[in-house]
């Protein structure tokens, strides 16, 4: 048993390392004078501040896209799961199903069909909304289900019921009953989306125009065109813009885990 | 509790009538964005790639002509691969992690799961910085036996980055499978004397099977449907959503495109179906 032990930690230490050792050269490359000759020939901030000058569009354009995207996943996707699981049934289960096919079906297929659809008028074609639209579509499932299961979990019928014999009306029920109670599953999906939607390339990068490059689209085109050290510095940028949203998913989880078993 | 609801008679129910109403109006904004964004385009999808030069044929094209069957194939190979080389070492590292608490363990995690939001572009980066031309595995082996072992811009390069995308994708849900299991079976096994080879096979992966199953078939509908990787790895590599980008922007084929994505889709979609039904609880996705 000792054995069997000591050979599954070698394996899992081997997989640690295997995934973080790239990310580390790819910090210690945005950081070096020269990746060639390494971290301790010096190190610099010219190359962060050559791609804040080169790729600030992206990314100020990547935050523009998520935070649209969050704020229309969070009109469409609140009341909808609401609605869903108030009804149940069979047709709520149809619609759910329908609007998650976007999780199943590659980026690269629904960028295509939204493309075939809309491609042909160019003021939507060109423009910022048209990725927006298929952030929206893609990340929507993801805030439905945390919504849909944080419902399910907080007894809502008892407090729908409550407040309804108190005289409320069913739309101040949901914004002052639901919506607060389901706050913890809004905020995961709402962390979830944005996540998703800064670092989502399939479909953008077939929505996009040389004018709306979000911060994956311009990753990709340094990975093919710019040197090394450039390439890693975007690739910081990148981690240090979503290493946050990934600490507070992960906090919250703690928190919801530590919730559920006191 | 009929006793009490006739004694305290509640607020008759709004009638029926104005509860669809408000249902309705809570889906509104989701069915017309559905309606717009995700029906109509999928429709208009199916006929383009019915109107085709070939017509219908256009979807059969994808088993009849050679080089898309063999990119299918190669695809399917491929994805097959990642999913079994991924659920062997989230397996294994799993029963390491699970139920024991040591210094470095959380540590150990974190460094297993951090590249969750990793997307496909950034993942080929590493896969470069790993075994590309300048890659570290290259300078080592150079410096070792003189030979520069590249490998990066193959299938084995993408193979690699995709094992690097699903671990962190698959290892949380197989752990929390691990904790559920009971140690009680494996204590017993191990009384009644069998080995650890023998308790693998007949206790534990029996009991993780549900959740492998469901785990697996997300990592492989990932792989199936991914670009971004090898995008960034190379053109030249010929998987089923590569040949769908080509024929689009290259070949201007939009038909081929089309029939190709829906073929793909459906592919997808079905594996993801399939396994929700069988291990029973809901496939989580995102990648």
């Amino acid at each position: 048993m000792r054995a069997t032990t000591l050979m599954a930690g070698t394996v899992t230490v081997l997989v640690a390392g295997f995934l973080i050792t790239p990310t580390i050269i790819s910090i210690l490359a945005g950081l070096s004078e020269s990746y060639a000759r390494g971290p301790r020939e010096g190190l610099t901030l010219a190359w962060v501040m050559e791609v804040c000058d080169l790729y600030a569009d992206t990314i100020m354009r990547s935050i523009l896209v998520a935070l649209a995207t969050l704020a229309i996943t969070l009109i469409i996707g609140v009341p909808a799961a609401y609605a869903l699981v108030r009804r149940g049934g069979r047709l709520a289960r149809i619609i759910e199903e329908f609007v998650t096919l976007p999780v199943a079906i590659p980026g690269l297929a629904l960028a295509l069909a939204l493309i075939i659809a809309y491609g042909g008028s160019g003021d939507l074609r060109g423009s910022t909304a048209f990725i927006v639209i298929g952030h929206v579509l893609y990340t929507l499932p993801f805030m439905l289900r945390a919504v849909i299961a944080v419902l399910a979990a907080i007894n809502w019928q008892a407090l729908d019921e409550g407040a309804a014999s108190l005289g409320a009306s069913s739309w101040q029920r949901f914004v002052d009953v639901i919506v607060p109670n389901a706050r913890p599953g809004i905020l995961a999906g709402a962390l979830t989306v944005v996540t998703l939607s800064i670092g989502e390339f399939n479909l953008t990068w077939m929505l996009h125009t040389p004018l709306t490059k979000t911060l994956p689209v311009g990753l990709a085109d340094s990975y093919a065109s710019m040197r090394l050290e450039i390439a890693s510095a975007y690739t910081l940028v990148f981690l240090i813009m979503i290493m946050p949203l990934l600490l507070a998913m992960q906090f919250i989880a703690h928190a919801a885990d530590r919730r559920a078993s006191p | 509790m009929k006793l009490a609801a006739r004694a305290f008679p509640r607020r008759p129910e709004p009638p029926p009538m104005t509860r669809t109403r408000f249902d309705i109006l809570l889906l509104a904004p989701l069915t017309a964005f559905a309606a717009a964004f995700l029906l109509l385009p999928l429709a208009e999808l199916v006929l383009v790639a019915g109107r085709g030069r070939s017509g219908l044929a256009a979807y059969a094209a994808i088993v009849t002509e050679a080089r898309y069957l063999r990119s299918l194939l190669s695809t399917v190979a491929l994805a097959s691969a990642t999913t079994v080389a991924t659920l062997a070492i989230a397996t294994v590292a799993a029963q390491f992690l699970a139920s024991r608490r040591f210094a470095g363990r959380n540590l150990l995690v974190s460094m297993l799961t951090f590249p969750l939001a990793f997307p496909g572009v950034v993942v080929g980066f590493m896969v470069i910085l790993l075994g590309g031309r300048l890659g570290l595995i290259g300078g080592a082996s150079e410096a070792l036996t003189g030979e520069r072992i590249v490998f990066a811009y193959s299938m084995t390069g993408l193979f690699v980055g995709y094992v690097y995308f699903s671990i962190p994708r698959v290892i949380l849900t197989v752990i929390a499978a691990v904790e559920k299991l009971d140690p009680a079976l494996v204590e017993a096994a191990r009384s009644l004397g069998a080995g650890p080879f023998a308790i693998q096979c007949d206790v534990v992966l029996p009991a993780l099977t549900p959740a492998l199953f469901a785990a697996g078939a997300l990592c492989f509908a990932t792989a199936m449907g991914a670009f971004g990787t090898a995008f960034t790895l190379a053109a030249r590599i010929e998987v089923l959503p590569m040949v769908i980008y080509t024929e689009f922007t290259l070949a201007a084929n939009m038909a081929s495109a089309a029939a190709l994505s829906l073929a793909l889709g459906l592919l997808t979609w079905i594996v993801l179906t399939v396994a929700r039904s069988l291990s029973g609880s809901a496939v989580a996705a995102a990648g």
